[in-house]
């Protein structure tokens, strides 16, 4: 997914002049090319991302388009205020990376685990937040946000869920994804944790359950229609991600569920409980540690399921 | 008339602009009951010389691509960015009498939200160098020579994002930016001194490479000389600065940093402006 997002950024900055790529010091290697091919539109700020923040506000102001990247929770959390006050505030075309969503840097511990971003990101008025889950929605997030007006979110972990791209499909931000068909439960997932929630739905078939599965890209604008369809003709939603169950995903879809007036619909939210993680271990580790793997999860559909 | 003297005669105006950014900035923290009319007194001079003297702007047209941008990161002094962008043609002088209050475009702490002529909103320091430095760079990227041009309070250099700044605007040669830090050496609890010393505060931006200029922030003729100044590399122009300044019973007293003048106060404080000599 990363390569993913390199290569676009690539392509992007090819096409437009006025695009900048601004990182705090982070992704060493990976930016060799854009470096040397676009000199100017490279800015490698230090370590210093309140800083990085307030430069890309001030580019943006002046007609750049500006990426910030840096991993985990350094381009976001750590300079909130200046994606708040600064970027947000003034509506200009900064968007955020973070490479590093949830347990992708597992083993270095929880400084390195962003696992409330998607919460404080899409808390923030103006803010697109979006969460690929491969590495085609990957590549068109980056060209959607580059031309969307206003601060966008990028959560970008390292390994992809497989794209599941039909035919002729088109991008949109807003507008989620389904991936597989299924009329008996829908698992809602985000990020590169859908490849879990696709092999959940493998385990289910094997009993005869269908599952929709769909990769909600967007979390911010969220795509209501999907959920309420997925309400109304399946009547199960399990959400899943590699974040807090607080105010991410899970919170998002629950919010538009209870205001629809929809009843009798079993939900369950999939995450990381309300806890720091001190647990070491890589991503797919954690995600066996949190019940967030496909067998936690066909076992949770199957139980909700059966009840 | 001697060069001298005909330079003397022609900051008049800037002598009066100033006074008038004062009286304006007493008035609406009376009328609006709001803080801060001290922080405002400190730059009122800075702001009048900034404006009548030194950055090219086009009231009619605040967008203008070749404006010189400038920023206030002590945005708690908006009343007194208001004040000179109302003086000199923005929008009009009544529009200042909303300040504060209930629907009005002018919050207490500087609003770029449909008040023309303001670029950037603050109020939590520390932002304004970084976006500052993020223009900069991007007109030298463009090949555009218009100047950026911050001005800070000595307690928000406190923050440590404004050091994450100062750092890099030198790396990148951006002589095309100048700070003003207003140093009326008063925090909003107590001195600067007692809060968080910044003294030798000089060495310190010589020490991350900045072109460094110590004047009196309210000498009209030492400020337009340093503001109008072009040197290789960033400026830091160090103002030395009274809060409270041209209000006798402001002067130098923390307590103006949040007490809005009334009754009384409001009349003795204008009557002192309005007969000084700048009146």
């Amino acid at each position: 997914m990363r390569d993913a997002f390199v290569d676009a950024i690539y392509d992007l900055a090819d096409s437009n002049p006025l695009v900048m790529l601004i990182t705090a010091d982070l992704g060493y290697g990976i930016f060799n090319k854009f470096r040397e091919d676009f000199p100017k539109q490279f800015l490698n700020v230090g370590v210093a991302e309140q800083n990085m923040t307030g430069i890309a506000t001030g580019m943006a102001m002046e007609g750049h388009v500006v990426f910030t990247y840096s991993i985990a929770n350094f381009a976001t959390i750590r300079c909130l205020e200046q994606i708040r006050n600064d970027a947000a505030y003034h509506a200009v075309n900064v968007n955020v990376v973070s490479s590093g969503g949830g347990f992708t840097y597992g083993s270095l511990g929880m400084s390195h685990h962003a696992t409330e971003d998607l919460a404080i990101m899409r808390a923030l008025p103006g803010v697109i937040t979006l969460v690929p889950s491969g590495d085609w929605e990957t590549a068109l997030s980056v060209q959607s946000l580059a031309t969307e007006p206003g601060v966008g979110y990028l959560r970008l972990e390292k390994e992809s869920a497989p794209d599941c791209l039909r035919q002729g499909e088109v991008f949109c931000i807003g507008k989620a994804r389904v991936l597989k068909e299924g009329g008996d439960l829908t698992l809602i997932a985000t990020g590169g944790v859908v490849k879990e929630a696709l092999r959940a739905s493998e385990i289910l078939e094997k009993s005869s359950y269908n599952c929709r599965v769909i990769s909600m890209h967007s979390i911010k604008p969220i795509d209501r229609q999907i959920i309420l369809d997925a309400a109304s003709e399946t009547g199960h939603i399990i959400t899943v991600e590699e974040h807090s169950i607080i105010g991410g995903l899970g919170g998002a879809v629950a919010e538009v569920i209870a205001e629809s007036g929809h009843s009798g619909i079993s939900f369950e939210r999939m995450g990381l409980p309300d806890t720091y993680s001190s647990i070491v271990g890589q991503q797919s580790y954690l995600r066996q540690k949190y019940n967030l793997d496909a067998a936690a999860i066909s076992q949770k559909a199957r139980q909700m399921l059966t009840d | 008339m001697s060069k001298q003297d005909q330079a003397a005669e022609d900051l008049v105006d800037t002598r009066q602009l100033a006074n008038r950014i004062r009286k304006h900035a007493v008035t609406m923290t009376h009328l609006g009951m709001s803080s801060h009319v001290g922080s405002v007194l400190s730059i009122a001079d800075i702001l009048a010389v900034l404006y009548g003297r030194v950055m090219r702007y086009d009231n009619q047209n605040p967008d203008w691509e070749n404006r010189d941008r400038f920023i206030l990161s002590k945005g708690h002094a908006g009343a007194g960015v208001y004040a000179v962008l109302a003086e000199c043609g923005f929008f009009s002088l009544e529009t200042l009498e909303t300040h504060y209050a209930d629907g009005s475009n002018l919050s207490g702490h500087i609003s770029h939200k449909d008040v023309p002529g303001v670029e950037l909103s603050t109020g939590s320091l520390g932002h304004g160098l970084p976006v500052a430095a993020g223009m900069a760079l991007a007109a030298k990227k463009q090949g555009r020579n218009h100047r950026v041009i911050c001005l800070m309070s000595d307690g928000e250099c406190d923050e440590g994002s404004n050091w994450e700044a100062i750092l890099f605007i030198p790396h990148h040669q951006l002589d095309n930016l100048l700070v003003v830090v207003d140093y009326n050496k008063l925090q909003s609890i107590e001195s600067v001194a007692n809060t968080l010393e910044l003294e030798p505060f000089i060495d310190k931006w010589r020490a991350f490479n900045w072109n460094v200029q110590e004047i009196n922030g309210h000498n009209h003729l030492e400020l337009e000389k340093a503001l109008n100044s072009r040197v290789q590399g960033p400026l830091c122009v160090i103002a030395h600065t009274t809060k409270g300044k041209g209000v006798s019973f402001m002067e130098n007293s923390v307590l103006w940093h949040y007490r809005s003048p009334q009754g009384d106060e409001y009349a003795r404080a204008m009557h002192e402006l309005e007969s000084g000599p700048d009146a």
